[in-house]
């Protein structure tokens, strides 16, 4: 009981600091024209109560977190139940059979869904998938390989304005430049990457923002080549077969595009993982010095996984600027890097469920949050700090393959060293 | 197995992709008339947006009031770009599949680019109370799109005329916040003076917007011994370039458009504002429609009406008024109608020229003196 | 005055301008190893609450140096009090977590706070009072300065000295280069960890507000973007003067800013962060720990 009383005084001292940090921003509004002051108490109430109410959630979730308390009551049968039924879905999850209904009752789903939906809900979901393969694609440079990267929007970028650029100039088509786009992105980030490749952690963050904001603000000032800050219009869209296709019926076209990247970048990328290289990178990830005395190049594994990487930012930029038919150096800030960022971290890094649900959730939460425009990105702000101090592996985290041993083989070891042994003893 | 599903799956995902591609929309027949308001009303340009939303919504309900137009109540739907392109793309989706006849907006030129696209295919007219890019009409490629606002050139035309003929100068500085809209004022500013005899461009060049410090910019507009600024851009970089070009005791005369004609920029530039130069839309408050219209707004709203109320008042009612001329909603004769009619709006008797730019709106310079804009006569 | 010398002059403003934000990221970026995007923001939160402080002030007629040392003193604190608290919040309960997890933390402290004053205060710009009186003798100077210009540079130099006293020479500062090297070591040698860190982030918080309203009261205006932007500027200063290092935090700081002006100044300003980064670039890539950066060492 004491310890309740306690914990409440805790509580309500934490409301009390609130109360006083937030006044002067929360509570006084100045009018300097009329030379009024607007005092707006509500707010202090509004902060006091809310901070009281978050700070007893707050400490209680930590107090979870670290084990400190067990759940009683209501709360521990929920929990247990949550507990188990997360387990349950987990070993059902495994057995391949689940698997693949469950991938192709949601690969069913998803094409049907241009045909069940309109074309808003449609353009929506594209642009939330775009947000899957970019957040897969920086994945790789970060779930995987380990490389702080805060300058993927660049890739993305130079997608977009490798196609609206060889149309306007070379009048190369859609299917074109597709490749081009994603090799050009891949080279550029080679390019990028191998002057830096001694650099870790923040240094290569910051120089990867930095490359981004010179990528930017070229494509920005270069008015004679890209058309600068008005960007370029009236891109063309996608055709198949020299069809004439009407607009929801593009819409539902580039759709299927995407679902098919997205398709195949999961497939990529799940096939990278386990492959030769993959592992690689998760080495270099883990301890790059033990890497290295292992025979990894470093070097190579570094500049395989920035160039793999980009290579889906560049593909999806082609797809933006043909879906969009306008782009301009606006859509490709720090702030479009750092979103990218957020669906891989939140999500969970590494794991490829985990980008696909953190990606969609980010696009879409917000699509549906209109009315809460206003609050969208304080909302965003604060989902992310709490996201990463309570669940820091994101929404789904990754699995590492592991391999258990059962108690035969931990006999059967066991007995052979005694062997040794006694080899030795003679 | 995994593979062969996968396979499977493969085919009938082309299948059904196929089957999409057959399927064409049917139109919605309604009887309202839905009529599609976009731009930026959330976020930090809300401020732009939002009158327009009110100012359809005032003429959409006067129409309706006194019967409809062709005897159908008119609808609006409204729609948050919040001037971004890549959003715009979305809003403009979500209004053709909401089957509207015609749209009032965007608000940001570069969200109305975007959007237009979507329009153009769909064969919906467009008309924007505040997209100013020349292109827009120049380029020839939307027929489907009309604005109620004159397009940048003709404000830097206004300018340069304005500094040759009225301030008889001759050696210019002009600057731009390498933004769409300031860099693109910008450079026609640049491009009608070197087409000009005695009047010379001494220096051309960008500032960032939200730098921490202006006085490199600043050093080199001494330096090149201007006599006058022609800036392209918004109000918070031009009071900081006014603010420190006055601190260093620089006498150079400062121009600029209709991105600086704003109360906030007298409030933060202080003293130094007194004497800027500002070219900024026709002041038409006094014609008696628009008093009308504002005095309906006051008594709705119950608060003043904001930026490019009157342009949107007027596009809505050009757009209803085609409808109603044109007694159909097809968007041929609609087109069409808009090009041959003239309507009475806020702004005065308005039609559309072949381009879409409005004929008989044009800018006017003002200028600050004792702390607030006044239309300098012709 | 000749025009080189104007460049400069103006170069060497940007760099203390710089100096005075990154100063506080260096800081606490040398005890903990995290990119505190939310610096900039409580950069921001000092000077709105040093405007707001100053409006009140000035309609309950208070005389202007009582506003200019009130107002100045009571945001300083508070923005102390904000970084303590978010320290708290957002960081401590991450500490051991993988890095990139306090790094998001800290952008979403950022957008965080950003809207918070956003929507709590305004979008619009406001214009920000010239506190900083004239000084008369300045005008003596053979060199053109203002007053505001001559404060940011003279609390620059003083801010860094202080910090390195600090850090060299008080028991707290012994304490805090024990914890930035070893935090498991310094703690059995009886160091507060919890402390020193509340501390660092407590003084940082102050260093950025003092910032945030000397370099409003130079630009004359605020919105709630502005810690962004200046932010992401200072960073990359500390970065190239070797993240970490209080003198390299100044020398990154004046050689970011003298580059900008000399570019904006001879070739063109459209090009002038272009010109940041690049330099960035190139000094990382033949001194990867910055230009005073000291090696990492290799922990096997």
């Amino acid at each position: 009981m004491t310890q309740r009383l306690h914990e409440l005084r805790r509580s309500l001292l934490v409301s009390l600091w609130f109360m006083l940090l937030t006044f002067p921003i929360m509570v006084i509004r100045v009018n300097t024209i009329t030379g009024t002051i607007r005092w707006r108490w509500s707010n202090l109430a509004l902060i006091g109560i809310g901070s009281f109410v978050i700070s007893v959630v707050w400490r209680y979730a930590m107090q979870r977190k670290t084990g400190e308390v067990r759940a009683t009551g209501v709360f521990a049968q929920v929990g247990a139940r949550v507990g188990a039924g997360a387990e349950k879905v987990r070993t059902v999850l495994d057995s391949p059979k689940v698997r693949v209904r469950l991938v192709s009752g949601l690969l069913a789903a998803a094409v049907a869904y241009p045909f069940l939906t309109s074309m808003y809900h449609t353009n929506i979901m594209i642009t939330a998938l775009t947000y899957v393969v970019l957040g897969l694609g920086l994945n790789i440079i970060i779930g995987l390989g380990g490389m702080l990267h805060i300058g993927y929007a660049a890739f993305y970028a130079i997608g977009a304005y490798s196609y609206a650029l060889l149309n306007m100039y070379f009048g190369i088509n859609f299917w074109l430049a597709l490749p081009i786009g994603a090799a050009l992105a891949g080279l550029f980030s080679l390019l990028i990457g191998l002057p830096t490749l001694r650099l870790r952690g923040d240094y290569l963050a910051i120089v990867t923002l930095a490359f981004a904001e010179i990528t930017r603000l070229v494509l920005q000032n270069w008015q004679q080549v890209t058309g600068g800050a008005a960007g370029i219009p009236n891109i063309p869209r996608p055709q198949l077969f020299g069809m004439t296709m009407r607009l929801h019926q593009t819409t539902t076209f580039v759709y299927f595009i995407m679902l098919a990247v997205v398709i195949l970048t999961i497939f990529v990328v799940h096939r990278l993982e386990n492959s030769r290289i993959g592992r690689q990178w998760v080495a270099m990830k883990e301890d790059y010095i033990a890497c290295q005395a292992m025979g990894v190049s470093i070097a190579k594994a570094k500049l395989t996984a920035l160039g793999i990487g980009a290579v889906w930012g560049g593909l999806v930029g082609v797809i933006f600027a043909a879906r969009t038919t306008f782009i301009n150096p606006a859509s490709f800030t720090v702030w479009e890097s750092v979103i990218i960022l957020s669906t891989v971290v939140l999500g969970g890094m590494g794991s490829i469920p985990g980008v696909f649900v953190g990606a969609l959730v980010l696009m879409l939460l917000p699509e549906y949050l209109r009315p809460f425009a206003q609050y969208r990105m304080l909302i965003f702000g604060a989902l992310l700090v709490t996201m990463m101090v309570f669940r820091p592996g994101g929404f789904i985290k990754k699995r590492r393959k592991a391999y258990t041993i059962t108690e035969a083989e931990k006999q059967s070891v066991i007995e052979a060293g005694a062997e040794a042994d006694e080899d030795t003893e003679e | 197995m995994k593979r062969k599903i996968s396979r499977k799956l493969l085919l009938a995902l082309l299948v059904l992709a196929g089957v999409a591609l057959i399927f064409a929309g049917c139109a919605r027949d309604e009887q309202e008339i839905a009529i599609g308001v976009a731009g930026a009303h959330s976020g930090d340009l809300a401020s732009y947006g939002i009158p327009s939303v009110n100012a359809a919504q005032l003429v959409v309900d006067m129409w309706n009031e006194n019967g409809g137009v062709m005897g159908r109540q008119v609808r609006l739907i409204v729609e948050d770009d919040v001037c971004q392109p890549e959003v715009a793309v979305n809003t403009a989706a979500k209004l053709v599949g909401d089957g509207v006849v015609g749209v009032i907006g965007h608000i940001c030129s570069g969200a109305t680019r975007a959007a237009l696209g979507t329009y153009v295919d769909s064969e919906i007219p467009v008309i924007s109370p505040s997209s100013t890019s020349p292109s827009l009409t120049q380029d020839g490629q939307h027929p489907n799109f009309f604005r109620t606002i004159a397009s940048d050139d003709a404000q830097a035309r206004l300018q340069v005329d304005f500094v040759i003929n009225e301030l008889g100068l001759s050696r210019v500085a002009v600057l731009h916040d390498q933004g769409d809209y300031g860099r693109g004022l910008a450079e026609f500013a640049r491009d009608f003076i070197n087409e000009e005899s005695g009047i010379d461009v001494v220096m051309f060049d960008g500032v960032t917007p939200g730098a921490v410090d202006y006085s490199a910019v600043i050093n080199r507009v001494a330096q090149s011994n201007a006599e006058v600024v022609i800036y392209g851009g918004y109000h918070p970089e031009a009071s900081r370039l006014v603010g420190q070009m006055r601190d260093r005791g620089m006498e150079t005369l400062f121009v600029s458009g209709d991105g600086v004609m704003d109360d906030t920029f007298i409030r933060v530039a202080g003293a130094a504002a007194e004497g800027v130069y500002a070219t900024s839309p026709m002041d038409t408050s006094t014609n008696p429609v628009a008093v009308n219209a504002a005095e309906r707004h006051r008594a709705r709203y119950g608060d003043e009406p904001g930026a490019f109320f009157l342009n949107a008042y007027a596009a809505t009612q050009a757009l209803l008024n085609a409808i109603n001329v044109a007694e159909s909603t097809a968007y041929a004769d609609v087109t069409a109608a808009l090009r041959n009619s003239t309507v009475e709006t806020p702004l005065g008797p308005i039609s559309f020229d072949e381009r879409g730019d409005a004929t008989g709106v044009g800018f006017s310079m003002y200028q600050v003196q004792n702390g607030s804009y006044v239309e300098l006569g012709n | 005055m000749n025009y080189f010398t104007e460049v400069v002059l103006s170069g060497l403003t940007r760099g203390s301008i710089y100096a005075l934000i990154a100063l506080g990221y260096t800081m606490v970026y040398g005890i903990i190893e995290l990119i505190n995007f939310a610096h900039g923001e409580i950069y921001m939160i000092g000077a709105f609450t040093a405007l707001i402080l100053a409006s009140v002030l000035t309609i309950f007629g208070f005389n202007t140096i009582a506003i200019l040392f009130l107002a100045s003193i009571i945001a300083i604190v508070y923005s102390a009090m904000y970084g303590y608290t978010m320290e708290k919040v957002a960081y401590k309960p991450i500490r051991n977590s993988q890095r990139l997890s306090a790094l998001i933390s800290a952008i979403g402290m950022s957008m965080f706070l950003q809207n918070y004053v956003r929507i709590a205060q305004t979008s619009d710009f406001l214009p920000f009072p010239r506190i900083i009186p004239r000084f008369p003798w300045l005008s003596a100077l053979p060199i053109s300065m203002s007053s505001a210009q001559f404060m940011i540079f003279a609390s620059t130099a003083v801010v860094m000295v202080l910090l390195t006293f600090l850090i060299k020479f008080t028991k707290i500062g012994k304490s805090m280069r024990a914890a930035s090297q070893d935090k498991v070591m310094a703690k059995l040698l009886g160091v507060n960890v919890n402390k020193v860190i509340s501390v660092t982030f407590i003084i940082g918080s102050a260093t950025a507000a003092l910032g945030g309203i000397l370099i409003s009261s130079y630009t004359g205006q605020i919105n709630f973007y502005i810690g962004f932007l200046a932010g992401i500027k200072a960073f990359v200063a500390a970065v190239l003067g070797g993240i970490g290092s209080i003198p390299g935090a100044v020398l990154g700081s004046f050689v970011l800013g003298l580059t900008e002006s000399l570019g904006a100044g001879y070739i063109s300003s459209d090009y002038e962060d272009v010109f940041a980064f690049i330099i960035l670039a190139v000094i990382l890539i033949v001194k990867p720990a910055g230009i005073l950066g000291k090696g990492q060492i290799e922990k096997v």
